[in-house]
């Protein structure tokens, strides 16, 4: 069941994955100061947007979590903010690159946007010690609910205070889709689909493997016998609820 | 356990701070006898405040040598100033909870007829008056060490960009203590999280004060820097508030 719909999500991705490398180097025009370098706009931005989406989405299905006591909910709140890490590391990665690139620096202080993602980025690094630090599933999964909700709440915060602690140095020609001619935002928003298609298909991959693994752990379980075991090994995921074994044609002695 | 919700500091339980069969009591007097207790550990033990304290000393000389200067002022004046106030006050906040979890307050708090919020309230006030006793030392140890410009023209500046800073950092390091306090390396995680949380104050500390501690013509800070500090703590007390239950529960 959790499987359901993953191989729709996954041919949508490759199909807006594909379309939008294609406009990136086919069809969006060079632009005049930064030539073919300013292309990896249309990578960075759209992955940093959907990270910090994915960040805040952690938040409020933490929110939803502490309301409702229901595991499934940490679980997707985890899976949220595992992938937005990823893609975070991504951005900071394309972002230097760029930076490097546009400005001969591999990291400039004056960028509002790129330091107060950094500090996002080390404040969440902290996410998966805090999950592994505790011990007891339901109180870890409750502290990095709380956590997430901080943190959610502290993504625009940030963002305000770092904005006004810098001059403007750097025009932002490129700050939002409005300034932008009319092939560049196209390609632009293609790409943010894509992207946040690629997030939401390995959020669900994710999903559906710890789901699977857990379905399969029961069973194994089940054909030796066993009625209840610790799991093995302490980790920083939360640990899939308890799956409902369809009963088989016999069951267990 | 006796009825009293105070675990460490046993003191004799009057008849009028004992729960007893009313089911909630006031906020305010729980709020006041834990503030009490707290304190009185903290005098009876010495814990926290002089080793932030003599850190706070410490860390100013390490500076003198580490710049190899012997006065600073403007923008690294504040910047060796809130540095110094941080890295002290996580000595305070790593410490603030350590008690009740290893001997036995948070049992005995939840076992009381008393609302949970008393708890965040009471140890932010705590953190808070930990932080104006370190300050109280820190400040004109940095002015007689470091500073190069006289501190009277710029106290009362400073004194409210320390008010508004220390509010923010007591909410955060309430609520970061107790998320760090029960897990299993503690020590490691309460500073890890605490300091991206820091980072806004930093911004709005350290701006606010450097025109105040600049070499010529200290002039009062920008409207901004205390707007973002009141903001950024309002919006932490709101979200401490809303979650702090939440670590409390088991």
């Amino acid at each position: 069941m959790y499987g359901k719909g993953l191989r729709a999500l996954s041919i949508s991705t490759v199909v807006a994955m594909t379309t939008a490398l294609a406009l990136v180097f086919f069809y969006a025009p060079l632009e005049a100061e930064q030539g073919f370098l300013q292309k990896i706009f249309y990578v960075h931005v759209p992955l940093a947007i959907v990270s910090l989406c994915g960040f805040v989405l952690g938040g409020l299905l933490a929110i939803q979590h502490l309301r409702t006591r229901d595991p499934r909910w940490d679980m997707r709140s985890y899976v949220a903010i595992h992938m937005s890490l990823i893609f975070a590391l991504a951005t900071l990665i394309t972002g230097s690159i760029w930076a490097k690139g546009s400005w001969g620096h591999w990291w400039v202080w004056n960028e509002p946007t790129l330091v107060s993602y950094l500090i996002i980025f080390l404040l969440y690094a902290t996410y998966q010690p805090l999950r592994f630090a505790i011990e007891d599933p339901e109180r870890q999964s409750r502290y990095a609910s709380v956590f997430a909700i901080t943190a959610g709440a502290f993504v625009p915060m940030n963002f305000i205070a770092v904005r006004l602690s810098t001059a403007y140095l750097h025009p932002r020609v490129l700050g939002s889709t409005s300034n932008l001619p009319g092939p560049m935002a196209l390609t632009f928003l293609v790409s943010l689909a894509a992207v946040a298609l690629l997030y939401a298909t390995l959020c669900k991959y994710e999903l559906t493997a710890k789901h699977t693994r857990a379905q399969v752990r029961a069973l194994r379980r089940r054909l030796s016998g066993e009625t209840a075991r610790p799991r093995g090994g302490r980790s920083a995921a939360p640990a899939a609820p308890p799956v409902k074994v369809a009963p088989a044609g016999r069951t267990a002695p | 356990m006796s009825g009293v919700a105070q675990a460490p500091a046993e003191r004799p339980p009057s008849a009028r701070e004992r729960p007893g069969p009313r089911p909630q009591t006031g906020l305010r007097r729980t709020v006041a006898a834990m503030l009490r207790k707290e304190l009185q550990v903290e005098l009876r033990t010495l814990e926290s405040v002089p080793a932030m304290t003599l850190f706070s000393l410490s860390t100013f000389v390490i500076f003198h040598f580490a710049l190899n200067r012997g006065s600073v002022e403007g923008d690294l004046g504040a910047g060796i100033l809130w540095v110094t106030l941080l890295f002290a006050s996580i000595l305070g906040v790593n410490r603030l909870f350590v008690a009740d979890a290893e001997e036995g307050g948070f049992d005995g708090f939840l076992l009381a007829p008393v609302e949970r919020s008393a708890m965040l309230i009471a140890k932010v006030l705590t953190l808070l008056a930990y932080l104006a006793a370190l300050e109280l030392i820190a400040l004109p140890a940095f002015a007689l060490l470091l500073l190069g410009t006289p501190l009277g023209p710029a106290l009362p500046g400073l004194i409210l960009t320390l008010a508004l800073a220390d509010v923010g950092v007591a909410v955060i390091g309430t609520l970061v203590a107790a998320m760090a306090v029960r897990t299993r390396a503690r020590d490691l995680l309460g500073p890890l999280l605490a300091l991206p949380l820091f980072v806004p104050i930093v911004i709005g500390a350290a701006r606010a004060s450097a025109p105040l501690l600049a070499a010529s013509h200290p002039t009062w800070p920008a409207l901004r820097w205390l707007a973002t500090l009141g903001l950024y703590d309002l919006l932490f007390g709101l979200i401490a508030y809303a979650l702090f239950d939440f670590l409390l529960e088991d």
